[in-house]
């Protein structure tokens, strides 16, 4: 199980998580709940090797479940920043044209997370818990580049796990939503440097003009700065 | 050029039992092209080092082929748009910046393209078509700066589109499949900064992203680049139903794919 971040735990017995892999902890896992085995492993041999049991994470599971369940992580994490943002100083007293913008942006993201949510069923994971206090919602400035940063990710998260997917169906619907990812990323990047080519900037793109994709482990690395909950990837595919 | 003629050397029909005999897993095969982008980063093409070819099917070669022939037609005919019309000087002074980058992307992607159909793939590269973007006279893009955005949206619109609408026909190359979706999320930008100038410029009251089946103010002949935009239907879900989020929110929020017959009914067009 790869962890992103330390897991505070009561138990002295188990130090602070790093990225360990354990395939019996795996096994483990499938079967039982989370808090059987939370319970379980804290009394059963816990080691230095042995893994960090989960302290309310969760598990995005494996194939394309698992897949699908990233996606759906990092549209809760989009959703509940433009949510946050609809209530900040900087929506309130943006002009007409980035107040649709933002509101826009809101409706699409909530409607990308309901829509996994709902086709994931019973294999959803649960809700994640954000902390953006590193975002001034009263900035424009810090709004627009927290934007561009969730934007710009999932652009290259999408494009990252494509090659992943087993089911046309599912690679359909991701492709379905990344051009419009994309599309939000370009009228940010517009919004931060107006008329310029960052739109489509070099930051991204290479040489062959195709843009950047990030692996699974890039993209919740650099979600964890914003999502607390630890979210246990090891069984997505590779 | 004829369409059929068009879709003829992009197809070829090679599917024999044996052929379908020998390959083994996909996935696997087409691995060992190893990360194309890795390979052709930093100085442009050609690719440095030319993976050999491992034991597939020369049907599935041949798919692939097709598929990015007909990618490499698409990306002909929007370099050859955008370089004729920073050539034509119809693009006003503060907005070369923005079609520079775009035909340098367009320039890219057919030199990328050319490399893996030719060096990777080991196959022939369709020949750029001759273009007439007047349409046979209908318009004028290359003096009339509106109608250059117009056709501009058009074609970027219709690019995301089409890639989006093969991606299925490339899945077995993870290398093939990972390189069309780099080039579809830059294509759907170019769209959005286009969509969003023309607005900018009041020629048009459209966002970034496509609101319904709506082709706004560009000629009636692009409506089949929108239709089917309306869509809010994904995986047997119906979005609006699910959510409550108006129609034409939801409707922005997926972008739909359309398939190569369709995208080549939109492209002849503009064929001489």
């Amino acid at each position: 199980m790869y962890y992103l971040k330390p897991i505070k735990m009561k138990n002295e017995l188990i130090k602070p998580a790093g990225l360990v892999k354990n395939a019996n902890r795996r096994q483990f896992l499938k079967r039982g709940t989370l808090s059987v085995a939370t319970a379980g492993l804290l009394l059963v041999g816990c080691n230095d090797d042995e893994m960090m049991p989960m302290d309310g994470g969760v598990s995005l599971g494996s194939g394309d479940f698992g897949i699908l369940n990233y996606a759906y992580a990092l549209e809760q994490l989009e959703a509940a920043f433009y949510a946050a943002v609809l209530g900040g100083g900087y929506f309130a007293n943006a002009n007409a044209e980035e107040k649709t913008i933002m509101g826009d942006l809101e409706k699409h993201e909530r409607a990308h997370r309901e829509f996994f949510k709902a086709a994931l069923g019973n294999m959803a994971i649960g809700e994640l818990d954000v902390d953006f206090s590193a975002i001034d919602f009263n900035s424009r400035d810090s709004v627009l580049n927290a934007a561009k940063t969730f934007e710009d990710l999932g652009v290259a998260a999408y494009n990252g796990a494509g090659q992943f997917i087993e089911s046309s169906d599912y690679l359909l619907i991701a492709g379905k939503i990344v051009s419009v990812e994309a599309r939000h990323a370009a009228a940010i990047r517009d919004l931060i440097n107006p008329g310029s080519a960052d739109f489509a900037g070099d930051d991204l793109i290479d040489a062959n003009g195709l843009e950047r994709t990030l692996t699974f482990s890039q993209v919740l690395t650099a979600a964890s700065t914003y999502v607390t909950t630890p979210i246990d990837f090891s069984q997505l595919p590779s | 050029m004829n369409l059929l003629k068009l879709l003829d050397t992009m197809c070829p029909d090679t599917k024999t039992p044996e052929e379908r005999d020998t390959f083994f897993s996909r996935r696997d095969a087409f691995r060992q092209f190893g990360d194309l982008s890795k390979k052709m980063a930093m100085a442009a093409v050609p690719l440095g080092i030319l993976t050999a070819m491992p034991k597939v099917a020369k049907a599935d070669t041949a798919s692939l082929i097709g598929v990015l022939n007909f990618a490499l037609t698409l990306e002909h005919l929007e370099y050859r748009y955008y370089q004729t019309g920073l050539d034509a000087n119809v693009i006003t002074a503060a907005d070369r910046v923005i079609f520079q980058k775009i035909r340098d992307h367009e320039l890219a992607h057919v030199k990328f393209l050319q490399e893996v159909i030719t060096n990777v793939l080991k196959g022939t590269a369709v020949a750029e078509p001759v273009f007439d973007f007047t349409a046979g006279g209908a318009f004028s893009p290359f003096t009339d700066y509106p109608t250059f955005l117009a056709l501009s949206q058009a074609f970027e619109d219709t690019g995301v589109r089409a890639y989006k609408g093969q991606a299925a026909n490339v899945k077995e190359s993870d290398v093939v499949l990972t390189a069309a979706l780099s080039i579809h999320s830059v294509e759907a930008r170019h769209a959005s900064m286009v969509r969003r100038l023309r607005t900018k410029k009041g020629l048009d009251t459209v966002k970034g992203w496509i609101t319904n089946d709506s082709r706004g103010t560009l000629p009636a002949p692009t409506q089949g680049i929108y239709t089917g935009e309306e869509n809010v239907s994904h995986g047997g879900v119906n979005v609006v139903s699910l959510t409550g989020i108006d129609a034409g929110a939801v409707s922005e929020a997926w972008d739909e794919p359309l398939t190569d017959t369709q995208v080549l009914g939109i492209a002849s067009l503009f064929l001489a």
